[in-house]
Parts: structure tokens; sequence; C-alpha cells
């Protein structure tokens, strides 16, 4: 491990891909970047690591031109450059794979890719040469194994093949330096295997690598060497053979971490939440939860195992009020809330933390201590006689983020403007708080994706305080190691049908797996599970 | 001051002078000269007291039409109906006003403008419901609206209301209903017309900054699946935003009517001045103190633009033109902030 001190009077070479010395950038109130010196090798996987809001995208951001640094150099294969637009860094053949992709939902997979650099008709100059587009793309998924499909629109593709187009762009555009911001985060086990695949097929081809990931066996899994970032410095970087998960998460976060959740045995008091024989149809109207019947007690985690898209954003959708129930019964407390609305279900006591904060659980041009009130704004003290109570917001705000550590503590910024890893606290601490009404069941989905180790730690910790508290959750989580490590019962759900319930220490994970793809639990156990 | 005030303050401001600018190329290219021009414009619609009572009179609906559109705006709804709202509001107002002669004004007056506003909130909900229930898109529906409303008042004017000869018009509504006085020089009668416009500016404020209501529809707004999350009604709500805003084009139409002679329901009463709504929001970028000042911009664009043309000889198109920069400007608002952020930079290197 070298320290960060003595590596500045490096001499950039020819086999130095990237060169970054001394990059400092602010924003309001932000040190995001504070004298940053980062080097990836050519023709190496380059692991970047730090917690939420280290400033990695930042620095990312501005080798590609997104953001100008306030100070600093890059060098790129030993040449000095400058880059106010990602144009130059494109120029520079440099290629980005953002956090929040950056695809044309309704135009086409080839349309996407060469946009911006079309390959013009040779006869009608205006106009897009589709053919040769075409050809190009597939082209190039072919060399890469980037399965796509060039004439589907992207809205109607999935997040993983939506991936893949944004790789195929970058190398469309001739990039040999490729940046893959926290790809994995939205990746199901399976698909990320396929880009560990591309990845190193892009090395084989001499292509150099830069990789951003929360998820320290995919560095160790994949990458030469990794740099560690921390609160906008670097704090380490080592031979990612000469290093273990333990040390990296130390480095990262600055303490020791527990890559294991404690808890107590469980102690389920009364019963919550109870969902009886659940029929849901999805946006194609297409049943996607088939008699789904569960129940949640006091004191309890309830998880839910599936591979995405399995029926479980439609069962959360439901239970929560924002879909239609087509049959069945959901109960709270013993009170009938199937089809009542989000607000009225919120009111007994029933919160969520949905899967997606962006489009759900923020509204990101408000700040910090307007959506800390979200789905509380109309109660008191927050608001009295219709009239915000702007002060008692503030108040509260302030001491929200103080317990649950987001991070700024800055309540006027806005919500979009912060880091994934403190927007998915914001959001938890809302939803888990007592004020001003109790939160007495908690429907919890994906509620670490993207997120940093400790920050995962810390989600996991607060889900298991306050389970220990007496508030019942049901989780769903793609992360199975996530599913295994907080909840006390777990229902395997696969194609909108329950295969049958377990308890973690009485099952593996790989058992867990042939169930997620389809195969029932031993009958007994169904019968247990399905009891009342 | 943070960075977005100064520039929702110094974007419309500097696009304002651009225009001008490129105005006076413009009058130039003519063979006119500019100062000239800008000069009599300036003095048509401030030079003396008539001048200025006649540019406040001719901002008053249109302040209120501005508000009508920007509070739209503001929760992401279109209501390009401000027009045919307004119309259906001075319609409805004017018919009261005529017909209850016998009430005191105290009495009178705000109840042929509740009635106004009502109508137009019945108009506009038409399209909210529309939107809230059948997904129909309310930038259709109300341009659909905008029309029955302009034909149903020519009727009105042509059929049942219509009285005398010449052009089509309503009878004259009760003494008892006309607004109250303020300033009277020579044909120009300023009334609290303006009065009321900023007072509903200020309440709309208000609603929009301080209230739970607010916080709902600009969340809407901004996000409606995560306002849907949060327990907000999208449906109730866009109906409720369409029906405000309707009620707001509705006052705009009856106060006008109430405060400036002939105080009659014509054919054409509105003079697209509905339309000018959407205008005046985008250059008050929608904020009622802002959308106050656009209205202003307008008002005196509108009556310098008259004067101009009479005792400079220069098209009125001009100020059209010069309109169409401001609102092309103000929209395409990156282009004025790069400016801007250009000016800085080149100071800090400097
Ligand atoms: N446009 C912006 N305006 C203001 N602050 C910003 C902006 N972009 C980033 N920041 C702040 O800069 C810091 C670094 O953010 P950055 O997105 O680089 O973190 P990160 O390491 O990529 O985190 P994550 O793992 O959550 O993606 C954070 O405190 C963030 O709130
Ligand atoms: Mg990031």
């Amino acid at each position: 491990m070298v320290p960060a001190s003595t590596s500045t009077d490096l001499k950039p070479g020819k086999d130095d891909a990237i060169v970054m010395k001394g990059i400092t950038k602010r924003f309001p109130g932000v040190l995001a970047n504070d004298h940053v010196d980062f080097f990836v090798k050519k023709g190496e996987i380059h692991a970047l690591v730090g917690e939420n809001g280290a400033g990695k995208s930042t620095l990312m951001n501005q080798l590609y031109g997104f953001h100008l640094p306030d100070e600093g150099e890059i060098y790129i294969n030993g040449e000095e450059a400058s880059f106010r637009s990602p144009k130059d860094a494109i120029n520079k053949n440099i290629g980005m794979v953002h956090q929040h992709f950056m695809l044309v939902g309704n135009q086409t997979v080839t349309e996407n890719v060469v946009l911006g650099s079309e390959i013009l008709h040779p006869v009608m100059k205006v106009f897009l040469d589709r053919k040769k587009a075409r050809r190009t793309v597939m082209s190039l998924s072919k060399q890469f194994g980037l399965a796509v499909d060039p004439d589907s629109f992207i809205e109607d593709i999935p997040v993983g093949m939506q991936q893949r187009v944004e790789i195929i762009k970058t190398l469309y555009r001739g990039a040999d330096i490729l940046i893959f911001d926290e790809p994995t985060a939205v990746l199901t086990p399976q698909e990320t295997e396929e880009l560990f695949k591309v990845m190193k097929l892009l090395k084989k081809e001499g292509k150099t690598v830069v990789f951003i990931t929360h998820k320290l066996n995919e560095v160790m899994a994949i990458t030469d060497r990794v740099t560690v970032m921390r609160l906008g410095k670097v704090t380490g970087r080592v031979d990612t053979k000469d290093t273990n998960p333990r040390q990296l998460a130390n480095m990262m976060v600055g303490r020791e971490v527990l890559l294991r959740v404690e808890k107590k045995p469980h102690e389920p008091g009364d019963l919550l939440l109870e969902v009886e024989k659940l029929f849901v149809r999805d946006n194609r109207n297409l049943q996607a939860v088939k008699d789904v019947s569960l129940n949640v007690r006091e004191g309890e985690i309830v998880g839910i195992a599936g591979v995405a898209g399995n029926g479980q954003s439609e069962l959360v959708e439901a239970i929560t009020g924002l879909r239609k129930v087509e049959s069945g019964k959901i109960r709270m407390t013993g009170v009938d809330i199937t089809n009542l609305s989000t607000w009225e279900i919120r009111e007994i006591g029933l919160n969520h933390v949905p899967e997606d904060r962006l489009r759900r659980g923020l509204i990101t041009k408000y700040p910090l201590y307007f959506n800390a009130i979200l789905g509380k704004h109309k109660d008191e003290p927050f608001s009295r006689d219709g009239f915000l109570m702007l002060k008692n917001i503030r108040n509260y705000t302030k001491d929200l983020v103080e317990r649950f550590d987001v991070r700024p503590r800055n309540i006027d910024q806005l919500a979009g403007n912060l880091s994934g890893g403190n927007q998915q606290k914001l959001i938890v601490a809302r939803e888990l708080d007592d004020k001003p009404r109790p939160s007495r069941c908690v429907v919890v989905s994906q509620p670490t994706r993207g997120l940093d180790i400790g920050a995962i730690e810390y989600i996991h910790k607060t889900l298991i305080t306050m389970r220990d508290q007496g508030i019942g959750i049901l989780l769903v989580s793609m992360e199975l190691d996530e599913i295994f490590s907080l909840s006390d019962r777990i229902l395997v759900i696969y194609e909108g049908e329950i295969m049958g319930e377990v308890t973690p220490d009485e099952i593996t994970k790989e058992e867990v797996g042939l169930m997620m793809a389809g195969q029932r639990k031993a009958e007994t156990a169904v019968e247990r599970g399905d009891q009342k | 001051m943070n960075r977005g005030k100064i520039y929702a303050f110094l974007v419309p401001t500097i696009s304002v002078l651009i225009a001008l600018g490129i105005g006076s190329i413009v009058i130039l290219l003519i063979g006119k000269n500019p100062i000239t021009a800008y000069s009599v414009m300036f003095q048509g619609a401030f030079g003396g007291i008539e001048a200025l009572a006649d540019t406040v009179v001719k901002m008053t609906p249109l302040v209120l039409t501005g508000l009508a559109v920007g509070f739209g705006f503001r929760a992401g709804v279109f209501n390009i109906g401000a027009d045919g709202q307004m119309a259906m509001g001075a319609l409805m107002g004017a018919i009261v006003a005529m017909s209850f002669g016998w009430l005191p004004p105290v009495i009178l007056i705000p109840l042929s403008i509740i009635s106004g506003m009502v109508a137009g909130a019945i108009w506009a909900s038409i399209a909210g419901f529309l939107k809230a229930f059948t997904g129909a898109h309310e930038v259709i529906s109300t341009i659909m609206l905008n029309w029955i409303a302009i034909n149903i008042g020519t009727f009105m004017v042509t059929g049942p209301l219509a009285v005398g000869t010449g052009t089509p018009k309503s009878p004259e509504i009760a003494d008892a209903a006309k607004l109250p006085i303020i300033l009277k020089v020579q044909a120009i009668q300023l009334t609290i017309g303006i009065v009321i416009a900023i007072l509903v500016a200020i309440v709309m404020y208000i609603l929009i900054e301080k209230t739970t209501m607010g916080y709902e529809l600009r969340g809407v707004g901004f996000n409606p699946f995560a306002a849907e999350y949060g327990g907000i009604n999208i449906k109730k709500n866009i109906v409720m935003i369409m029906a405000i805003s309707g009620a707001l084009a509705g006052m705009a139409g009856i106060v006008d009517l109430l405060g400036v002679p002939p105080h009659r329901f014509l054919g054409e009463f509105t003079a697209g001045r509905g339309f000018d709504g959407i205008t005046i929001a985008l250059i008050g970028r929608n904020h009622p103190i802002g959308i106050i000042f656009a209205a202003l911009l307008i008002s005196v664009l509108r009556t310098g633009s008259n004067a101009m043309q009479i005792r400079a000889q220069i098209p009125n198109d001009i100020v059209t033109i010069i309109q169409g920069i401001v609102i092309f400007l103000v929209a395409a608002e990156r282009i004025v902030a790069t400016l801007i952020e250009w000016k800085k930079r080149k100071k800090v290197t400097a």
C-alpha cells in the first residue's frame, strides 16, 4: 500500500493511461475532491472504491469533461490534457458509463449508440445511414459479447441491456479508457457475471478500465489494483492481490466494519400486516402476483427473496396503495387496507422505503427539509390549519439528519445533490422515524442498492434496532446475503408465486437459489408457511 | 441571495435588454431611429398620468391571466385555456352584474367577481377531470374548450343578450357593480382592479410557498411519482389546480369588465389576453412577483407600441418581435445563464 503523499512526484509516462494530479473540486459547501492523485496503468482494471459521497463520481466526471477541476492536472497516456466538455474526453478516447444512464428512452438501441456521432448516409448527407449504423452496433455487440437487440426501444429493454448499450456506445466512439460508475448496482448476480466477462475481454483487447463499485468481493474478483477514497481524499492504493475485503473496508470507512450483522433471536409480537390470497396485475396487465399470502408480526423481519422482476415490485406497490389489488385482502393491525389510498395506509402506520429512491422516494428538486416530511406533511406539527410550519419542519429535519447521520448536514441542500447513500439514509430515516405518528410496520425494498459498506452496515443496524423495538419489517431484496443476514423468516418468490417459507438457519443459500429458480419447498414446509 | 434567486431575476431582465437591442437593429434596418422609437414608446407608456393610468388599467387583467397560467405551470399543468376561462368568467359575472342591480355595491361587486371565478373554475375543471380520469392531455382539451367558450360568447351577444346595433354586445352592467374609481384622467379610469390583482398575486405567493396545498402541488409538478408515494392524491390535485387556475382567469375577465368601459360583454371580449397569460407566466418565471412585472412589461410594450406607430410611424409589429425574443431567451434560459457565467469567468481570469 502506497501512502497518498509520496506518489505525487511520479512523472507520467507512456504506459500511464490516466494520471490525475492534485485534483480539487468544490461544490457549494462541499469539498468533493481534495488534492486527489489518481493513477491508472494502461491495460489494467482499476477499482475506485469509497463511501457514498467520497467523491468518486465527481473525480471521474472531471476525467470525462463533465466538470472542470478547480485545481489540478490531468495526463492521458503521458500527455497533458484539458477537458472542457465530454466531447474533448471522447476525442482522447475516454468513455464513461454513468451511474444513472443517459439514454434516450423513445429511440432505438442503434439510434442511441450513434447519437452525437451519427453515420451519415453517403448520398442524403443529413440522414442517418441506418443500415450501416445497425451493422456497426451488431459487430461491436459480437466482438465483446454484449448481447443487445439493435431495433428495440430503450424504454422497452431491461436495465442490464441498457447498460450494454451504454458500453457499446462508448466503444463505438473509440474508447480505449472506459469508466464504469457503479455498473453492478442495478444488475442481478448473473448479469454481473456477464459484465465481468466483458470487462476481461476489454482488458484482453488492451483497453483500460476504471471500475467503481461498493461490493468488495467484486473488487477482489476482477480488478488488478485499487484506489480508495474517503471524504474527498485518496486514503490508499494497493494491488488487489495484496489486500483483502477487511483491509479495504477499513481504508474506506476509517474504522473496523462489521461485515456481518449481529442480532438477538427474534420475539415476534402481535400480528401487524396480513396479506391474503393476493392477485395483482402489472403495467402490461399481466398477472404479476399470484395468490400470495404472508404476514408480518411486531418485532420481526420477513424477507422476500427472488430474482428481480418476479412480482416483488407489484406486491410492494399493492400493499402500500400504489397499485390496485385485483383480488385478495390486505389487513394492517386487523384493519382492512385493501385499495385504500397511500395516505390512509400511511396513517395506519404502514410505511414504505421504495426500491427506486429517485423516482419514488424523493422529490429531488425539494430541499432536504421538504423531503423529510413527504408523506407526513399534513400532520401536526408540520402543518397547522393548512399552513406549513416551516420552523417545526426545519427543526425536525435538523434532528433527523443528526440522528440518522445524513451528510452533509445542510438541510437546505436539494435532495438531488446528495450522494446516493445519503439519499437512502434520508428516506430510511423518514420512514422508520416514529414522529409525528408511529411507524409500526415498514415495507422496505432494496434498501442498500448502490450503498457503500459503511452505509449498508448503518442501514442494516438501523433495521435490526427498529425490529428490536417492535417494528415489523417486510424486506424485499435481490441481495441474497442481505436477506439471509437480516431476515427472521424468508419467503421465496418466483413468477409471482411464493415457493415456500424457510428460516435462514434451516436452509443454505444454494437451496434458496433453487427455489428462486422455481423449485417448491417440500410440501410440509409450504403448509407451515401458509398458516395464519 | 443564492444563485437561483439571482438568476431568476437576472435572466428575464437581461433577456428584455437583449430583445430591445435586437429590436433596435430591426428599427435601424427599416430606416428609423431606434432612440426616437424607444423614447416615443416610453412616453406612450409612462409619459404623463394619463399614459401611466392606461398602462396600469391594461396591465390588470394580464396580471391575473399570468397568475392563472403560472399557477398551473408550477404544478406541471399546462393550462392553455385561460382565454376561454376568461371569457366564461366575464360572461357569467356580467350576467350577475346586470341582473342584480338592486343590490348594494358591497354585495354586488364581490358577488359578480365570485360568479366569474366560479364560471372560470368550472370551465377549467372540465379539462382537469379529463386529464385526471381519462389521461386526455390538458393542452388539447383546453384549446378545444377555448373554441367552445368563444362560440358561446358570440352566441350570447348575438342572441339572448344582444342589445343595440353595430358590434354585438350585451347590455351595460348595473352601476352598482362597477368597480370604485381611484383616479380619473380624461377618458381613463383607474379602478381598484389593480389593487385586487396585486392582492391576488400576494395570496398566490402565500398559497404556493407557505401552505400544505402549495407543498403538494409543487411536489406534483416536480415529481408526480414521488408525490403519489407521499400520499398526495394526484387526481384530486390536478382537478383542483385546474379549477384554481380557471378561477384566476375568470377573475381576469370579470374584473376587467367591471372596471373598464364600456362595461359590457363583447363578442371578442378577451382579445387574446388569456394567451398573453402564457407569455407573462413564462417571462415572470411562474413567480407571482415576477408575473406582476412581466404583465407590466407587456402592457408597456402594448401601450407604447401604439404611440410608436402613431407618432413615429414605426409598425407595432416591432413589439411582437421584441416580445418573441424575450420569450425565446427566457425559455431558453441556458443561453442567458451561459452569458452571465461567461462574463463572470472573464472577470475572474482578467
Ligand atoms: N452537482 C452537485 N452540487 C452540489 N454538490 C454535489 C454535486 N455533485 C456532487 N456533490 C457533492 O459532492 C460530494 C461527492 O459526491 P460524489 O457523487 O462524487 O460521491 P460518490 O463517491 O460518487 O458517491 P456514491 O457512491 O454515493 O455515488 C457529495 O458530498 C455530494 O453531495
Ligand atoms: Mg457516485
